[in-house]
């Protein structure tokens, strides 16, 4: 009889078949170099999509920094940090980070997504009590299931809902105090939040932080080398001392031009992920010449710290605009270097905004910028965002760019949504 | 207990692996010295806390005293007590490429480990054992280096995007195709993290309602992708097939645990070389298992790529058998391939799948050009494309090398485990004292090795692990030999009670492997 059950089975197919014309099957080929004039498929354009903030993929000193690493340590490090995988240059960025930021202590990742993604369960875990904003990135979702904690979730940048969810565990506190006295509670916010461009209000939080006793996670990816005077981030541009955010992880994929990721904070914090982050104790450490890229990239930043200011006129320029374009709102604070365009009136399903979308988008590749859609994991994420075209500002792009990319967005606009 | 197995056919070659048991005396040894930690640990403790001696740990803010703690006071008793009087075993900063010869930086601490300071001087040439450089592909000069030196002026270090928005380069796809001719499959894809490879692809095979078996000495990446997915997990003892065969049995028979529906996949998790164990997984009994199932099988060759079969493809070369066989082949580029990232192989359905839904392709980063480059380049080595014959020389040179050393390790009388052609080389130590002990021994002779105690293995059973290489000569690995011989009788180390009589020395065995005539 078992013989038959086994012999009856029939499981599904490992993977359902994905339809040759699914939007995210066919991926736009650049042919070069990700700079500031990029090659996609076939036409040249003005980069309007990659992360490359401060101008730093295509700078001669952070390339020559690299080959000078790659000359004397290889490409790869063979091996994780415990084993033979710790080069000098990996504690020297480390200290720098730490200098940079002005904490005690820096921790890399060789990989940005994975920073998150493992510090979190590191500090947090099954019991303890998570309070994260709705639009949190999918890396910070993943680091929360697997930390295993309980999570609770507040509308967008809304610290009246926040503080009726402390309210409310502050309550169940009283009922049971000895379990109350061991769970750890953490709040984790973005300091730019790639989803929605906006700030969160971190002068609030650190206010509601010591009222009820809650830990706050600081993700900056996006705000690191943008926000603050010095392009320390958004501790900087709230002028908020850096000791009262327990842990500030960041990438050093965007403002840094290289790969990986790091966490600073106090050597308190910081030094238990060296035992207990997954993504540090179990994989290869970063490529000496990405670290490379990043000491010099990191020295650029410090020598010239009028990029910044720069930079933030730039947004402020675009997000000006592109005000008004019929059919597309604009997204995100205006000094915010990755701003989204979302339609204003959405048709009826998700699918067909994409499809509009993409026309607008496929309109400007043809037409010289090189504009790209926000991705998502539709059925993955927590809160899924409206479908959106991504904008991004670098220092690189001139003023007449600028603008001749405001006017063909509104153009495109035109064409296709009218 | 040795295994030489030619189960009906199923194998093509001898199958020898071995796991000595601990001697009795041994383990008794090994817990007393443990007990004696954990005593001295307590007592050390309650010195701290009544302030009787200094305490050096990093403390909470004065502000935030009155928070809940932040980590729990047992949680750390291993790491204050146990691990930080042998710390200096590991994170061990070099200083120069990891090749078979290390330069390190120097390191002192005054005050047992708590801190360190550099003196400021660098060893030099100590032999490396340590690093994950099997093919010897880890070097600063040469074709592969000047290669990716060229792509990385071209396209600079970084790539600022994902790969479904503006992060797909030409060198990326260039890199897939060759993976995929490499590994005889229809198709492949690369990822930025090996880990992350792991973690973020699982998820996206398998979900709710599906089932997976994954082995008990499985890759943390494995099980927090297993975890990630939410599937139910069931473990089955580590490379025993019969405890394979019962678990599917009871699965497709039984149904899910609550509602008794029947599962609506079953995903079987092996690695190739086990990295702690040294020991090779049962390929050509898991793939009989999964056909007479119907199950799909996803095999994580981190280490087993480049280091084993006769052209360095991996472990389904190995036992001979065909890729088509294995549903899902992943694999690392960070071991044998001298750069960094991962890799999964398959169907053509299967990786258009992974280029829609993988997390890794909507949210992560791509692979750095210059790494890519080192890639493509070591690969077209080892594959003979590049026109030499320094890829074929360097697999036989591991085989060689793998061949000889454990050999010698046995007749010296240690205690080694796992499978003779692994390069992964585990030589056991048991107890507490005699980890610190050998490192540091080790150092001291010039030659790195790794030590491993708990968690990373089960608490009696720590371990040196000993990572052999195509860099390595004969000449270092004598060296090697001679001193580990010393510090094993000094540490009285030499456990084994099955003796090998030294063979004659006779040259490597040309026969072993099907050579095509060229």
């Amino acid at each position: 009889e078992k013989e038959e059950l086994i012999e009856e089975w029939q499981p599904e197919p490992l993977v359902p078949l994905v339809p040759k014309d699914h939007p995210a099957l066919n991926y736009n080929i650049v042919s070069g170099p990700p700079t500031h004039i990029i090659t996609v498929n076939g036409k040249e354009c003005i980069n309007f999509a990659s992360f490359n903030f401060l101008g730093l993929l295509d700078n001669e000193n952070v390339k020559s920094a690299a080959q000078a690493s790659l000359k004397k340590y290889g490409v790869g490090t063979c091996g994780p940090r415990g084993f033979y995988g710790t080069f000098d240059v990996h504690l020297e960025l480390e200290e720098r980070l730490a200098k940079f930021m002005r904490t005690e202590e820096a921790i890399i990742y060789s990989y940005g997504f994975a920073t998150i993604a493992s510090a979190i369960p590191a500090y947090s875990k099954r019991g303890d009590i998570v309070f994260v904003d709705e639009a949190a990135c999918f890396a910070i979702q993943k680091g929360l299931q697997a930390s295993r904690s309980n999570i609770k979730l507040f509308k967008h940048n809304d610290m009246a809902d926040l503080e009726r969810l402390l309210k409310e565990q502050e309550t169940e506190d009283q009922k049971n105090p000895r379990k109350a006295r061991v769970t750890r509670r953490f709040i984790v916010v973005e300091g730019l939040y790639m989803n929605t461009g906006d700030v969160c209000p971190l002068p609030e939080l650190i206010k509601l932080k010591y009222k009820y006793k809650v830990r706050i996670f600081l993700e900056e990816s996006l705000s690191f080398g943008v926000l603050g005077t010095h392009g320390r981030g958004i501790t900087e541009h709230f002028g908020i001392n850096i000791d009262d955010i327990d842990l500030i992880s960041a990438n050093m994929e965007n403002s840094l031009a290289s790969i990986g990721g790091f966490c600073c904070g106090r050597s308190f914090i910081i030094d238990h992920q060296r035992l207990s982050g997954q993504g540090y104790c179990f994989s290869a450490s970063l490529p000496p010449l990405l670290a490379a890229a990043a000491i010099e990239a990191l020295n650029i930043m410090e020598d010239n710290p009028d990029i910044f200011q720069t930079l933030r006129a730039k947004c402020e320029r675009i997000h000006k605009a592109l005000q008004g374009i019929t059919g597309l709102k604009v997204v995100g604070e205006s000094f915010s270097p990755a701003l989204h365009l979302q339609l204003e009136e959405s048709c009826a399903s998700r699918d067909n905004d994409v499809k509009l979308l993409k026309r607008v988008v496929d309109y400007c590749i043809n037409n010289g910028i090189a504009l790209t859609q926000a991705c998502y994991l539709e059925k993955e994420e927590k809160c899924l965002p409206p479908p959106s075209i991504r904008v991004v500002v670098t220092v690189e792009q001139t003023e007449q760019e600028l603008d001749k990319a405001a006017a063909l967005l509104k153009e495109a606009a035109q064409s296709v949504l009218s | 207990i040795n295994h030489v197995m030619h189960n009906g056919g199923l194998y093509k070659r001898p199958f020898n692996e071995a796991f000595e048991e601990t001697p009795m005396l041994v383990a008794v040894l090994t817990y007393v010295g443990y007990g004696v930690l954990t005593l001295f640990g307590y007592l050390r403790d309650f010195m701290r806390q009544w302030k009787i001696e200094k305490c050096q740990n990093a403390t909470e803010r004065e502000e935030q005293k009155d928070f809940v703690p932040l980590y729990q006071d047992f949680e750390n008793f291993y790491n204050r007590n146990l691990y930080m009087r042998i710390r200096d075993s590991w994170n061990r900063p070099i200083c120069s490429v990891p090749g078979a010869k290390v330069d390190m930086m120097e390191r002192v601490s005054y005050d047992y480990n708590w801190t360190f300071t550099y003196t400021g001087r660098v060893i030099k040439d100590i032999i490396n054992m340590g690093s994950y450089n099997y093919l010897g592909f880890a070097q600063n000069a040469g074709t592969c280096q000047e290669a990716a030196a060229k792509v990385l002026s071209q396209y600079g270090a970084g790539v600022c995007s994902t790969r479904q928005e503006m992060g797909n380069l030409d060198k990326h796809e260039e890199l897939e195709k060759l993976v995929a001719r490499f590994l005889g499959v229809e198709s492949a894809m690369a990822y930025g993290m090996g880990f992350a490879t792991n973690s973020m692809n699982i998820p996206a095979l398998v979900g709710k309602g599906c089932l997976i078996l994954s082995d008990e000495l499985n890759h943390a990446s494995l099980v927090l992708g297993a975890r990630l997915s939410g599937a139910t997990i069931r473990i089955f003892k580590h490379n025993n097939m019969q405890s394979l065969e019962k678990l599917l049995k009871d699965a497709i028979v039984h149904g899910q645990p609550r509602t008794r529906r029947p599962w609506k996949k079953i995903l079987i998790l092996v690695e190739g070389i086990y990295s702690m164990e040294g020991s090779i997984v049962r390929l050509p009994e898991v793939i009989a298992l999964k056909k007479k199932y119907k199950s799909y099988l996803y095999l994580d060759e981190a280490h087993s790529i480049g280091a084993l079969g006769p052209s360095g493809r991996g472990v389904v070369e190995y036992f001979g058998l065909s890729p088509e066989d294995v549903d899902v082949m992943m694999g690392t580029f960070t071991k044998s391939f001298g750069a960094a990232g991962g890799y999964i192989g398959g169907k053509k359905e299967l990786i258009d799948y992974l280029r829609t839904y993988s997390h890794s392709a909507v949210y992560a980063t791509s692979l750095s050009p210059p790494v890519v480059e080192q890639i493509i380049t070591s690969m077209k080595c080892i594959m003979g494309e590049d026109g030499t014959t320094v890829g074929k020389a360097r697999v036989q040179q591991l085989a060689e090398n793998t061949r000889y050393f454990r050999r010698r390790l046995k007749e010296m009388g240690f205690i080694i485990y796992g499978n003779e052609d692994s390069p992964v080389v585990p030589l056991m130590l048991y107890m507490p004292a005699k980890i610190g002990a050998f490192g540091r021994e080790m150092l001291k002779r010039n030659i790195g090795v790794v030590v491993v105690g708990f968690p990373a293995t089960p608490i009696i059973e720590s371990r040196a692990r000993f990572c052999l290489s195509a860099a390595h000569t004969r000449e270092m690995l004598d060296t090697a030999l001679k001193e580990i011989n010393e510090v094993g009788d000094l540490l009285q180390l030499k456990y084994s009670r099955h003796r090998l009589v030294p063979l004659l020395d006779r040259p490597f065995d040309e026969t072993t492997y099907e050579e095509t005539e060229d």
